[in-house]
């Protein structure tokens, strides 16, 4: 078989476009008929999106591959081909290499119950694991969700939190930094939210993304909860360009963020130096 | 069985321009002070004595490169909405590198274990790499920078090479590598090398012996992790570092890059350009924050690739080709030699 180029993507139209926050929108593609229908992924895999002419940037596939009409993904505004994606409209085509990266364990997540813990655009690699959860829904323990983000305009996926919230197979929690006007949920951190759900370790794994410092207060609390390290996953960013392990820049010591990761348990991420 | 050769001094020329009309042809050439590589001109001297100011890892791995061209094209029937049409750009134009030294030959073993991996093929750069020969110029007289024997290669090493060329009295003594190589010696130019051969043997075996001991490396993947957060070492070792990367360019295994597009009107390119992991924003993330923040980290980075990471991947092999260019050339005489040594003796005299 000819080997495929790792560096030629797929010539995607993008079909729809979710405004999600002030800064962050969803875009819906669909790659080439054929491509589309042999495409295939694992949750928590990323894909290298870019804009001809201006470059590439690396995002998660955040819709499952338990629905496979499009493939989707979230993109904060933050430079170049970020802003370049955000000025773009439903039928313009972009670039996408994926998949990309490894995935969470969901086969061997089967069974067990799972805590989510989300931080702002952290919800996106999240809510990928999630639906393809509820998708499988049989396959799975008790799940419940913390998502919180600065305020309740910076929260993403608006549209499906009234289905999270009002689903008997879901626990769903959410929180915002400070208080807000017509707010009815939580308010406060999440580490401290999270200890105040007080989720049992007992058959269970914590499945966490935000942002650094969210993340380490998370895992404090989750220790304090009793949850041991292999007990909690999460997945890492790093500035990626190649996608393939080679071009050198996303390495922790001899792992590569976007080929070994970006998925990894705490107790994989304590193995590695110390250059998050 | 392919015989060992002999070429008169004064004959290289009208060799060299005989193999230049088959291969795109790269040749040693004096530029300013330095030596560089360049397209074989017969009006031009090869100065063949001395190792190049750069290597000629340009020959396959080129500075720059397109990974892809793209298009835009409008739609007739629907002409507000434009497709993208992609193209691969593999390059397999025969290529031939003469007068590299057995560092220069042995640094696209680092890139292959990387570029040729069982999960991934990078075809730009295989392409390059199948149709490019090397006709190497073994060391006579190592310089005071050279520790290639440190990391397991030598003077006369013909790993990656298809010709192993040798100065003698008179001329150069050419043994065949590889198949492509006794075709490049198939010149009615060429002698049978006869007794030459053992002279070239002597001169392998001299060149060796310059360079004194090696020492055992065997222990300094696990040392420079265990210095890992021992930022007074880094700390020390990188405090005259000026973060110049002159020594990411001018070595032969450094193989980090970069991709950007660059587009004019309606069609671009995705370039793949040299990148250079003691730049400050080599990793810098989108969000602001750099895993990477001072030129501590990054020199340990660049240590730890070369002597810990990259060896502890692939089987023992180190990063490194021992050229020594990137001390001949550092502007502040950082020495890796020294890093390294010291990382390794730091840890033995902590368990003393």
């Amino acid at each position: 078989m000819q080997p495929l180029n790792p560096y030629l993507p797929d010539v995607a139209t993008i079909t729809e476009i979710i405004d999600e926050t002030p800064a962050i929108k969803t875009f819906r593609v669909v790659l080439g008929e054929k491509r589309m229908k042999e495409f295939s992924f694992k949750p928590g895999q990323v894909g290298q999106l870019s804009v001809f002419g201006t470059g590439e940037s690396t995002f998660v596939i955040n819709s499952p591959p338990s629905r496979m009409d499009y493939l989707q993904f979230s993109v904060m505004r933050a430079g170049e081909v970020t802003s370049k994606l955000h000025s773009m409209s439903p039928g313009d085509q972009i670039g996408v290499r994926a998949p990309l990266g490894n995935w969470f364990p969901y086969e061997d997540l089967k069974g067990k119950n799972i805590v989510f813990v989300g931080g702002g655009i952290g919800m996106a690699p999240l809510r990928t694991l999630l639906l393809y959860m509820l998708d499988n829904r049989g396959d799975y323990g008790d799940i419940s969700l913390l998502y919180g983000a600065r305020t309740p305009q910076d929260m993403a996926f608006q549209y499906e939190l009234p289905d999270w919230l009002g689903r008997d197979d879901l626990k769903t929690q959410l929180t915002v930094d400070v208080e807000s006007e017509g707010w009815e949920h939580s308010v406060g951190l999440i580490p401290n939210v999270l200890l105040e759900m007080e989720p049992s370790p007992e058959n269970t794994v914590a499945v966490t993304c935000g942002p650094p410092i969210m993340i380490k207060f998370t895992i404090q609390a989750l220790h304090k909860l009793g949850f041991q390290d292999n007990q909690i996953i999460t997945t890492l960013e790093k500035r990626m360009k190649c996608g393939v392990g080679i071009c050198g820049r996303c390495n922790i010591g001899t792992k590569y963020v976007c080929k070994d990761g970006p998925v990894f348990t705490y107790e994989e991420l304590k193995q590695l130096p110390n250059e998050l | 069985m392919m015989e060992a050769k002999f070429i008169p001094g004064d004959k290289v020329p009208a060799w060299l321009a005989e193999l230049a009309k088959e291969r795109r042809t790269a040749v040693p050439r004096r530029e300013g002070g330095a030596v560089v590589f360049r397209p074989f001109d017969p009006d031009q001297p090869v100065p063949l004595g001395r190792q190049a100011t750069t290597p000629p890892k340009g020959s396959v791995f080129p500075q720059c490169e397109p990974l892809m061209v793209f298009r835009y094209e409008k739609d007739p029937a629907s002409p507000d909405t434009s497709q993208v049409r992609v193209k691969e750009t593999i390059d397999e134009t025969p290529r031939l590198v003469v007068g590299g030294r057995p560092c220069d030959a042995r640094g696209f073993a680092t890139f292959d274990r990387v570029y040729d991996a069982e999960d991934v093929k990078d075809l730009n750069y295989l392409a390059r790499r199948e149709h490019t020969a090397f006709i190497t110029m073994a060391c006579p007289r190592p310089s005071s920078t050279c520790f290639c024997h440190w990391v397991g290669s030598g003077p006369a090493d013909t790993e990656c090479s298809d010709v192993l060329m040798t100065p003698v009295e008179g001329g150069y003594v050419l043994e065949p590598v590889t198949e492509t190589g006794g075709e490049l010696l198939q010149s009615s130019l060429l002698e049978d090398a006869g007794k030459r051969l053992d002279e070239a043997h002597a001169v392998h075996k001299r060149a060796a012996e310059g360079l004194g001991e090696a020492p055992d490396l065997s222990e300094t993947p696990g040392k420079l992790l265990e210095l890992f957060d021992d930022m007074g070492f880094w700390e020390e070792v990188s405090a005259k570092c000026i973060s110049c990367g002159a020594c990411t360019y001018l070595c032969p295994t450094c193989y980090c890059f970069n991709i950007t597009d660059e587009a004019c009107g309606a069609e671009g390119a995705r370039l793949r350009t040299w990148d250079n992991c003691m730049s400050y924003q080599f990793t810098m993330e989108a969000s602001g924050h750099n895993p990477r923040p001072t030129k501590a980290h990054r020199l340990k980075n660049r240590v730890g690739h070369k002597f810990s990471y990259y060896p502890t991947i692939h089987g023992g092999a180190i990063a490194c080709c021992g050229c020594g260019r990137c001390i001949k050339h550092c502007p502040v005489s950082v020495d890796i030699r020294e890093i390294v040594l010291k990382a390794t003796a730091a840890e033995s005299a902590e368990q003393e």
